[in-house]
């Protein structure tokens, strides 16, 4: 048995270098000549502004939808080619009052339905869309002022299908504000290696830009177990749609600062990536699918996997060491001999060695994507709350959502 | 869509010159910890060879000549330095298993040694000549013998003068077999050797130091020396 979980855990950690190494392999090959010679900020000059829908869902979001509409209001670009429409999915609070505030503004359209769920609330605006491009803000989310021009700026590509945002957290606070900011940094890079691979499988609900004409295409958005922004991406790329980023393009999140709203969103999204994927299962180890279906989705589920395995098997080595010392303080009572260090007992086991580059590869893609986020330092308190107890706090979510998969439980939103 | 076939083989190349990489680092980390190994035993073999000359000689010098430290005093770290390696290594390896002997060894030498010298000094000249001979098996047969273990490296850390010599039951060496057969040791381990009395079970510090009342010697002169010494503190105060 022992020999079967060492073989387990050196396989486990190959291919999780292999990953790292993988992506760290692309950003640096595609990052120099992308961000030179086709920065789509480097031709935000002679860009060609297309006309754009914005759609936001709200469903019981009074006390963020005005700062989240302001914030569209002040994007730098040509107001008559921006048109807002606010769906307000069946709000029991007093957003559909809050929102009569812009009743008058032509900018603005004001739609109102039964709760239906954001799927709906999408569909049901996309109806009302008549611009080249539209795209989708989630109502505790806020724009950069310029990140409508930098994402328009790539549809110059002829080929881009869709565009999608780097997400950061809105002034994040406490423990859980930190790990998620480091988290969403994370993601930035993440992004931006599966644009260079062609491979993004999400695009996020907080403005993602697509061409109108996707929808006609490929038809609108679907319940797909409460992650939709993910099944559309699935959609376009198994329809050989190709999706873009711009990692400076910032849209601005609030995340959720307790521990059980965390729980739930994070259930929800691998619960839909789980599920979606099973939906999906036939574009995994596909070459026709590229990159996507030969790495990038693979590793996805394979993070799920290997975070559960690790975790798991540091649990029960932390199980086994804290009986042993049980053990020992009942049979001799409790002892200490002071510390005295000898190199014979550091732990010098191929896992360590392993390891420690991992680690390596993680600090390195920590501090790359910090410059993304264009963050000052190259590592914060953040980065290091992140590497302490993420891989701690994601299992409380993986495994339940693995749990809700096996014996299909339905997720909710909140 | 695209495809980077060179560039997952590349990346299968770099992931596995790092894997290999890391292979060689704890190859040879690992064989310096077993050289650090052999050393040790080879110093303790020569101080055996030593003390065993000097013993020899000793007809024609009194045991005060005889010093207090004759006994090795590496054996306890290499034990546990080799307990380590074999948690590590496992049971099973044969460059383990080796160590394990010739340090089982060692310790059979270092005893007879003990024991001559004892015999011809006086127990003052072996530090008490307090020692311990535990029997114990890392087969999964022995469900006392890992707390047994707490005991006695707890009594060893207690009493320095004291020297535990464990042997793993089931060691496939000649001369641990004889030394088995010599005190008649039945396989109901853990077993512990004390003054010629062998103890079957879990022995906890209290019954050991009823088997041993030297350590409760110690004890009392320790607390005799406490208690002086805060007698003397006191004194000096009220003066």
């Amino acid at each position: 048995m022992h020999i079967v979980s060492e073989s387990i855990t050196y396989i486990f950690l190959f291919i999780a270098l292999y990953i790292e190494v993988f992506f760290l392999i692309t950003y640096f090959e595609f990052s120099e000549k992308k961000l030179k010679e086709n920065s789509p900020t480097s031709n935000v000059g002679q860009i060609k502004f297309l006309s754009v829908s914005i759609i936001v869902p709200v469903w019981n979001e009074e006390t963020t939808i005005l700062k989240t509409i302001f914030s569209l209001l002040k994007l730098n670009y040509p107001k008559e080619n921006i048109s807002i429409l606010i769906v307000d999915d069946g709000s029991t609070d007093r957003t559909w009052n809050v929102i009569q505030k812009f009743s008058r503004n032509k900018q603005i359209k004001l739609l109102r339905k039964e709760n239906g769920g954001k799927y709906t609330a999408l569909n049901y605006a996309l109806e009302f869309v008549d611009t080249e491009l539209v795209g989708c803000l989630d109502a505790d989310s806020f724009v950069h002022p310029e990140a409508l021009k930098r994402i328009v700026a790539q549809f110059s590509d002829e080929e881009i299908m869709a565009v999608t945002p780097s997400i950061k957290i809105f002034e994040p606070k406490g423990l859980l504000g930190l790990i998620q900011k480091a988290e969403y940094m994370f993601g930035i890079f993440l992004r931006k290696v599966f644009y260079y691979l062609n491979a993004i499988y999400i695009t996020p609900g907080p403005f993602s830009i697509f061409r109108r004409s996707v929808f006609d295409k490929i038809g609108y958005y679907r319940h797909a177990h409460n992650t939709e922004d993910m099944e559309i991406a699935m959609r376009m790329q198994k329809n050989n749609m190709k999706i873009g980023n711009v990692h400076n393009a910032f849209v601005y999140t609030i995340a959720p600062t307790n521990i059980k709203t965390l729980y739930k969103q994070r259930l929800r999204w691998v619960y839909g990536f789980l599920k979606n994927a099973i939906d999906y299962r036939d574009m995994f180890f596909k070459p026709q699918y590229g990159n996507l279906g030969m790495v990038v989705l693979p590793a996805a589920g394979f993070s799920v996997l290997s975070t559960m395995y690790f975790f798991g098997a540091m649990v029960l080595s932390w199980a086994e060491t804290l009986t042993t010392q049980i053990s020992k303080i009942l049979t001799v009572g409790f002892s200490w001999q002071g510390f005295n260090f000898d190199f014979f007992y550091v732990n010098t086991d191929i896992l360590v060695f392993v390891s420690l580059i991992a680690v390596l590869g993680t600090f390195l893609i920590i501090a790359t994507s910090r410059g993304l986020a264009e963050e000052k330092n190259k590592f914060g308190l953040d980065s290091v709350l992140f590497l302490m107890f993420y891989t701690f706090l994601a299992p409380l979510w993986m495994s339940r959502a693995i749990y809700n998969v096996i014996f299909t439980k339905e997720t909710k939103w909140r | 869509m695209e495809m980077s076939w060179k560039k997952y083989a590349y990346t299968f190349v770099i992931t596995a010159v790092i894997f290999i990489t890391a292979i060689l680092a704890s190859n040879y980390f690992s064989q310096k910890k077993m050289d650090e190994i052999k050393n040790i035993e080879s110093r303790i073999a020569v101080d055996i060879l030593a003390s065993e000359t000097q013993f020899s000689l000793l007809s024609e010098l009194s045991c005060k000549e005889i010093s207090s430290g004759l006994l090795s005093k590496e054996l306890a770290t290499l034990g546990d330095k080799l307990s380590y390696t074999e948690q590590n290594r496992g049971s099973d390896d044969a460059e383990v298993l080796n160590l394990k002997k010739y340090y089982s060894l060692l310790q059979i030498k270092d005893f007879i040694l003990m024991q001559k010298i004892k015999d011809r000094c006086g127990s003052t000249q072996t530090n008490g000549g307090l020692s311990i001979m535990y029997f114990y098996s890392n087969k999964g047969d022995c469900s006392d013998c890992e707390r047994e273990g707490f005991v006695l490296t707890k009594l060893r850390e207690d009493y320095p003068e004291l020297r535990v010599y464990s042997f793993d039951y089931n060691l496939d060496l000649s001369a641990l077999q004889t030394l088995v057969s010599i005190y008649n040791i039945k396989k109901d381990l853990p077993a512990v050797l004390i003054n010629d009395k062998i103890y079957y079970g879990f022995k906890s510090i209290d019954d050991i130091k009823n088997a041993l009342p030297a350590l409760k010697a110690i004890d009392a002169q320790k607390a005799k020396e406490v208690l002086l010494k805060s007698k003397q503190a006191t004194s000096t105060k009220t003066n």
